[in-house]
């Protein structure tokens, strides 16, 4: 039963970057990409399709015309300058072919499955692919739901582990945060009815699936902007290729074409052209890898540039559930009274906040949990209209709340809160806290303080994005002294206290208008505006629709913390693409060393002068040029795909770190490297 | 070696001065075109408004970029056709002492395209060509017109970059008066009068006939020369008054008039970097850009120098010419304020020359080239040098700002699709002119038919010729005899494409950045106020520009020079 496993399950069994099993289909891709009407959209590779083209031609002339002088040569070159086309189509089709496998394993998620299609109130058996936008469907204990959808009528128990791996069932009911349904889950108990808002092929499983398998990737702006550039490289180097032939005739030195050819190729940045896109399907990869679904490649390179993150508290910066940390007495009281009582009080309350101050309790003074039934004590449950909870056994009336709340209680009973238990419930609140007041009749016994627990290590992860020139502003709904608090001990730059889905929507727009990237994360129908606004917003798989949709991308995993590890790779993807193209510039300079000396060596034997790397042969440094042009492609892929190492730093030091070794490496490794084919081009007589 | 020493304390002492003038320049232009008051508005504000009354132009309204370009064009169009008409119409018109007839078309035509686009190439001798009407009415004032308009240019640039969400990039008529009123006329004014003083000449005499002291008889050309001078050389022109330019005694008679025509040349460029860093809010944004320009310029020195100094080999063995290369240069400038001329002349396109060309050595030679083919950036024309700079700072930002892993931005501002289209367009058009252009006339008759020498020299003719036309600098490789229809007609739209080509980009991404937020620095941004950026963008002018056309190159002065040092001469 595929169904079974959760999608990151899956996905993470169909990773492993270079299995045998995706090799071949990507060197099949390779040859297959050779078709003109795909090189054309990867213009530096397709100028040196056609130089690979013309090159065979002209040797198959000279070999049909019984030319002996450079065939050897040529061969090679029109060999070579076809493989550089294939290295680079092989990069391509490596990247697409890893989000391929991926998207295999997400498309048998979506099984073919029949629908229960409401007519004017009779039910119609039709197939789900057949479903349009619009149409009502009813889903019965048992059946899979059809399609992405809202629940109209009814609630039921599903089962989302498909999509989420989540394996606690999940209510669905009509109204609210909780009606939204995905397509290809369970209902497991009860019946809902179920309007569907997604036409087949475009539901959010279908989306994903188009994403990873790169079917409609569209190129980001950034590396539209950076596809102009090397156009215009290449057509400036094609200029002075072709405008070389008409000086070399005027100078008596006639260059051969193949040779001119190879000299072009070696010029244009075809390093950066032929990784490029490999480059930007790697980076939607990393997220994958990741269980981020990004749901445009604009989005991952947008998180590059953000440079203020909103992180929620509540999940993102501290645990979620506020722990009891400390009993404080009322004057006259122990301790461990305070804390038996509160304990009792506590028994039955399944909530966090009650289970930690059992545990307190248990850890602190060693107090058993007890059986409340053979205690024959009652549970008051907590309820709004009261805001305490509690319980009643043996005439003792113990309740824990809010200050207030308890107050109320103990002047019914004819007794007052101590003002030093004042003093503490105002310090707990103004250190960020929470205070609870526990008190026995009229007898009020102390505060228990709740407190929000920091995630371990969110503090330096903080500290790494304030160097990295990131801002975190925490969102809370707490009160600003409450916030304040938290933000100070957890480290963020600002918070947003007393937040609502406005103010948040309002903050957002307020960066942006000074011109910030802002990041977010968000889980419920309401943050759906302010995940829209976001320049990136990551949605929480657990979220409702209207969430995910409105996000660029969707965590699997529903933890917000990754929105860092998302800056980091969008970050990451930026640099490759600068760090590449860098070195495929630099590396001109050594080809030119090699080439020019060689081309008109037979006119004007004093440009020999150029050629300090000693090469053997004017054919042997062509080739030689050449032959390393085409095997640094293949030796970067494995770059392109993991991207350049990221360390959490400023940007001098991230610069001076990549200019040393792409700028720098860029212009000394081809010395090398053009050397050392060449010598093996001699000791192996092929030149 | 003393004679290196005291070449090197010229160079070293002109380097202070230039500095010691462009700083206070550059702060008093960020006034005139930010609109403060400056010690000159009791007089020019009269003045300025009266012009705009009398020409109905301005309104004081802001223009977009579009509406900026397209004011620009009408009015250097315009321009060009003025000048077209005075040659042809010079026989008729007043000033003609000596009589000159209508100029041919075509020669027209490159002379009208030349002083409009500030190139200022001479296919022609003055002396023996142009009435003193046509020196004055047509040249003269292209010579301004052009330099404001180059200004104008890299302020609107400057607004641009520095505006934020705005559509607006500022008036052209107000920027092209304002440059010429505050900065360029009272400047040449100061800078004539300075002239006259030291000897350059200011009539509109007849052509003197002289006995020499041999007893023969010699022509001596006259002219309003000191009010043509001071703005050839402030306004980056470049044209002489008379065919040997700067080396001729009646335009640069002594060793100071030398050394202040050289700091003309460099110092609206050299003040323009200051002007702009105070426009944008940081005046270390100008000076890295100012220190890459000097970085450049001292590299290109050093070679020329270097190789000036080294001279010929076969030369030497003769013993004819001294150790160093003598020949086609003034025996009053020597070997350094040769090579330090040259090397201004063609780093600033301004073509105005003190020595020939021609007969530099091959690397000496070479550099000049380069540094047009470069696209006049270093200094670079008035203007245009740092406009042209802007867009390689634009393209260094992008390919090294990657690197840091963001959107490269500049200023604060992203540079996204459009930008680089704009600044890939400014360097790859004048590239391919030069490269197109030569190349034309390497495989046709009638470009090969103007060679004078053979061999590499004559490749480094054509290349020369068209990367002074499309670089607008004006200087030439003296072999090639320009005045040719084909040449005429294939340099003058060289120019044209070189300038407008440049010019309509550069504005298009004036009006993209300003339109754009600037997001605050921190410490997540590519830092373009560093050392380093200067280092970078150093290296991409050089890399970028020169991997273009060192295959040419390579054909032309650098075998040209491998040959020499083998004892073979052309």
């Amino acid at each position: 039963m595929p169904r079974e496993a959760n999608i990151s399950n899956r996905l993470a069994a169909s990773r492993g970057s270079f299995n045998r099993a995706l090799l071949v289909p990507a060197i099949k891709d390779a040859f297959a990409k050779l078709d003109p009407r795909v090189q054309w959209r990867n213009p530096v590779m397709f100028v040196v399709e056609i130089g690979a083209l013309l090159t065979t031609i002209f040797t198959l002339r000279d070999i049909v015309a019984g030319v002996r002088t450079m065939v050897a040569l040529n061969i090679q070159l029109a060999l070579w300058l076809w493989i550089t086309v294939l290295f680079a189509n092989f990069a391509e089709a490596l990247a697409e072919g890893r989000g391929k496998a991926q998207a295999e394993t997400l498309r048998r998620t979506r099984s073919e499955t029949t629908a229960k299609k409401l007519c004017d109130g009779r039910v119609q058996q039709i197939p789900a692919s057949q479903l349009r936008k619009g149409d009502i469907v009813l889903v019965e204990a048992g059946d899979i739901i059809p399609g992405d959808g809202e629940v109209i009528e009814g609630i039921a128990s599903v089962d989302e582990s498909a999509v989420t791996g989540e394996s606690a069932p999940v209510i669905r009911e009509s109204g609210g945060d909780r009606s939204a349904v995905t397509g290809g889950t369970r209902v497991l108990s009860d019946w809902i009815k179920v309007r569907i808002t997604a036409n087949p092929g475009e539901t959010f499983l279908d989306r994903m699936i188009n994403l990873v398998e790169g079917a409609r990737r569209q190129k980001t702006p950034n590396e539209i902007a950076l596809t102009i550039l090397l156009i215009g490289l290449t057509i400036v180097f094609l200029l002075a290729v072709a405008t070389l032939e008409p000086f070399a005739l005027y100078s008596g030195a006639p260059a051969p074409v193949p040779v001119l050819i190879a000299l072009l190729v070696c010029l244009i940045p075809t390093t950066i052209g032929g990784l490029l896109s490999a480059i930007g399907i790697a980076g939607m990869d990393r997220l994958l890898k990741r269980n981020v679904l990004a749901m445009s490649g604009r989005a991952v390179e947008a998180a590059g540039d953000v440079d203020v993150l909103l992180l929620d508290k509540t999940g993102t910066i501290t645990l979620g559930n506020r722990m009891a940390t400390a009993f404080i007495p009322a004057p006259g009281v122990t301790e461990e009274q305070l804390a038996d009582a509160a304990q009792l009080a506590s028994l039955a309350d399944e909530t966090p906040e009650g289970r930690s101050i059992v545990v307190l309790a248990k850890n602190k003074f060693r107090l058993r949990e007890r059986d409340l039934g053979s205690l024959k004590a009652s549970f008051v449950p907590f309820s709004a209209h009261t805001r305490m909870s509690g319980v009643d056994l043996e005439g003792r009336q113990i309740r824990k709340g809010a200050a207030d709340a308890i107050e109320a209680f103990v002047r019914e009973q004819g007794g007052s809160l101590p003002a030093e238990v004042r003093d503490t419930v105002a310090r707990v609140a103004k250190e960020g806290g929470t205070p609870l007041v526990v008190a026995e009749g009229a007898r009020v016994l102390g505060v228990v303080y709740l407190k929000d627990v920091i995630k371990g290590g969110i503090k330096e992860r903080f500290a790494e994005l304030r160097r990295m020139g990131i801002k975190t502003v925490m969102i809370t709904g707490d009160n600003p002294l409450t916030a304040a608090a938290i933000a100070a001990e957890a480290g963020v730059d600002d918070f947003l206290a007393e937040a609502t889905p406005e103010t948040k929507l309002k903050l957002i727009r307020d960066y942006q208008a000074k011109g910030h990237l802002v990041a977010m994360t968000g889980d419920g129908t309401n943050d759906a505006p302010a995940l829209a606004q976001a320049d990136v917003g990551l949605a929480m798989n657990s979220g409702t629709q209207a969430a995910k949709e409105a996000g660029n991308m969707v965590d699997l995993d529903n933890n917000p913390t990754k929105l860092i590890e998302v800056v980091e790779i969008g970050k990451q993807l930026l640099m490759t693409r600068g760090s590449l193209t860098t070195f495929s510039i630099a590396n001109d300079v050594a080809k030119y060393f090699a080439i020019i000396p060689a081309l008109f060596t037979v006119t004007y034997p004093e440009l020999g002068a150029l050629n300090i790397m000693r090469l053997a042969t004017p054919q042997s440094a062509i080739l030689a040029a050449v032959i390393f042009n085409a095997l640094i492609i293949i030796a970067l892929v494995p770059l392109a795909l993991k991207g350049v190492a990221y360390r959490p730093l400023g940007a001098n030091a991230i610069l001076r770190r990549n200019l040393v070794i792409y700028g720098l490496g860029g212009l000394v490794a081809p010395f090398i490297g053009i050397k050392l084919i060449d010598m093996l081009l001699v000791a192996l007589r092929l030149a | 070696m003393a004679a290196i020493n005291t070449d090197i304390l010229q160079i070293a002492l002109f380097l202070a001065l230039l500095l010691f003038l462009a700083v206070p320049l550059g702060r008093y232009m960020a006034r005139v075109f930010s609109g403060e008051r400056t010690f000159l508005d009791p007089v020019l504000k009269p003045l300025e408004r009266l012009i705009y009354r009398l020409a109905g132009v301005s309104d004081g309204r802001e223009m977009n970029w579009r509406e900026y370009a397209a004011t620009l064009l009408v009015f250097n169009f315009l321009g060009m056709v003025a000048v077209y008409l005075i040659q042809r119409l010079q026989g008729v018109l007043p000033f003609n002492p000596q009589h000159f007839s209508a100029v041919p078309p075509d020669l027209a035509f490159n002379t009208a395209a030349s002083f409009m686009t500030n190139t200022n190439w001479q296919a022609y001798s003055g002396e023996s060509t142009m009435s003193y009407f046509t020196q004055m009415a047509a040249l003269t004032v292209q010579n301004f017109l052009s330099a404001a308009t180059g200004i104008a240019v890299v302020v609107a640039l400057t607004r641009g970059l520095a505006r934020r969400s705005a559509k607006t990039i500022g008036n052209f008529w107000e920027d092209l008066t304002r440059s010429i009123l505050w900065v360029l006329l009272p400047l040449s004014l100061l800078f004539a009068l300075v002239l006259v003083s030291q000897g350059v000449i200011q009539n509109l005499s007849p052509y003197l006939t002289v006995t020499t002291l041999e007893g023969g008889r010699q022509t001596l050309a006259m002219g309003p020369v000191a009010s043509q001078e001071a703005i050839k050389l402030l306004g980056t022109n470049g044209g002489g008054f008379f065919n040997a330019n700067s080396a001729h005694p009646f335009e640069n008679p002594t060793p100071l008039t030398n050394l202040l025509e050289m700091l003309a040349i460099f110092v609206i460029p050299a003040g323009l970097t200051i002007t702009y860093g105070r426009m944008v809010g940081n005046h270390r944004q100008g000076t890295v850009i100012l220190a890459a320009m000097l970085l450049l310029f001292v590299l290109a020195l050093g070679v020329v120098y270097g190789s000036e100094h080294y001279g010929n080999p076969t030369l030497r063995a003769l013993g004819v010419s001294g150790p160093t290369a003598m020949e086609g240069k003034e025996v009053r400038f020597g070997i350094a304020n040769s090579s330090l001329f040259a090397t201004v002349t063609t780093a600033a396109s301004c073509g105005a020359v003190n020595a020939m060309h021609d007969s530099l050595t091959p690397l000496g030679g070479l550099i000049p080239m380069l540094q047009m083919m470069l696209g006049e950036v270093v200094f670079g024309g008035v203007g245009s040098g740092l406009y042209g700079m802007l867009v390689f700072v634009i393209l260094t930002v992008f390919i090294v700002g990657l690197m840091v892993g963001r959107t490269p931005e500049y200023l604060g501002k992203k540079i996204e699709t459009r930008e680089m289209k704009m600044a890939t367009l400014a360097v790859l058009i004048p590239a391919a002119t030069i490269l197109l252009g030569s190349g034309l006339a390497a495989a046709t008759r009638a470009g090969t038919a103007s060679i004078l020498n053979p061999g590499p020299h004559g490749l480094s003719e054509i290349l020369y010729a068209f990367a002074s036309g499309a670089g607008n600098n004006g200087s030439a490789f003296a072999g090639l005899n320009a005045n040719t229809p084909f040449y005429n007609i294939a340099l003058g739209l060289a120019m044209l494409i070189g300038r407008f080509g440049v010019i309509l980009p550069v504005l298009a991404i004036a009006g993209s950045m300003a339109a754009k937020k600037a997001v605050p620095p921190g410490p997540g941004t590519f830092q373009t106020t560093s050392l380093l950026f200067t280092g970078l963008l150093a290296a991409v002018v050089l890399i970028v520009g020169a991997l273009t056309f060192l295959p040419a190159l390579a054909l032309g002065p650098v075998v040209e020079q491998l040959l020499m040092l083998a004892g073979k001469a052309f």
